[in-house]
């Protein structure tokens, strides 16, 4: 895939408020089901309830669906909103997990510590009732130069 | 425990979860000093289409897996040990069309917390694609005052 294809994709997906393309771009995004939010300038993304993502006869979802959904949610803000040219490249990836994350949906936010011209920091929280008690925090490391 | 039994009850272990029957991961190999799981390659979990490669999230629940069930190698009795947390460093990308191999150990057994580590690898466990670390808690029974030396690995 051409970095203008890419570009174009994330454009056309702003100017219609519809992320599908860019879901579907990735196998499995769709096998987890995840979606995107725009909420002004800022973007949610949201992890339906589904029973195929459950890790824990609880039940409760398995805590490396929650680590997917996070680390794909960075990676999708990257493209979206620092114009990496290509999909960015996962270097290391750490996750505290603070709650149960249960049978219901599970949502997702982004912040950009610092990209570099070679490296991003990005940190995730996911929440399913308040933002404020988050189930899991992560923060990882992308590499986004490479063709 | 036997060996025997040890597969036997990671075996256990795993069909009690639902998303690792969706990814189809099966055990390779267990035994008291660690445990061996199989992520079947398959294109529902590409991460990356211009090359094939598997997704990050797809290794992480295959590491995460590997090393909460991995704490049943180490343990007299079965318990359900949630994960405190996780970190996995990436060496290079899965290589396409091949299955992925997680394995971890417990190197530290106490009466709350239990430390794993583990490589993910495809074709030689000594050119990892990722090396994680994981922490898990103990929920379970009382845990018996031996278990507070050495365990695991």
């Amino acid at each position: 895939m051409s970095d203008l294809n890419l570009n174009e994709l994330v454009q056309h997906a702003h100017a219609n408020n519809d992320y599908d393309s860019l879901i579907k771009l990735v196998p499995y995004a769709k096998l987890i089901g995840i979606e995107c939010l725009r909420l002004g300038d800022e973007m949610v993304f949201r992890l339906p309830q589904n029973e195929d993502n459950i890790g824990n006869p609880l039940p409760a979802i398995h805590g490396g669906v929650i680590a997917g959904f996070m680390e794909h949610a960075a990676m999708l803000h990257l493209l979206m909103f620092m114009g990496a040219p290509h999909l960015p490249k996962i270097i290391d990836f750490s996750i505290d997990y603070l709650r149960a994350g249960h049978y219901r949906d599970t949502f997702a936010a982004c912040q950009v510590w610092r990209q570099g011209r070679r490296v991003a920091n990005v940190a995730i929280t996911a929440w399913q009732t308040h933002q404020a008690e988050p189930i899991a925090t992560a923060r990882c490391h992308f590499k986004i130069d490479e063709p | 425990m036997s060996d025997s039994q040890i597969l036997e009850r990671t075996q256990r272990f795993l069909s009690f979860l639902r998303h690792c029957q969706v990814l189809g991961l099966t055990v390779e190999h267990a035994d008291s000093r660690g445990l061996t799981l199989r992520l079947p390659y398959s294109e529902k979990i590409i991460g990356n289409p211009e090359t094939g490669g598997v997704h990050g999230g797809a290794i992480t629940t295959l590491m995460d897996t590997t090393c909460g069930i991995s704490t049943a190698c180490a343990l007299p009795e079965l318990e359900v040990c949630p994960t405190l947390d996780l970190r996995i460093d990436y060496m290079h990308p899965a290589e396409a069309g091949h299955d992925i191999f997680g394995f971890a150990e417990c190197y530290r057994v106490t009466p709350t917390v239990i430390f794993t580590r583990g490589v993910a690898y495809q074709r030689d466990i000594n050119e990892p694609i990722a090396h994680v670390v994981g922490t898990f808690m103990r929920m379970g029974k009382a845990a018996p005052a031996a278990m507070g030396k050495e365990g695991g690995a």
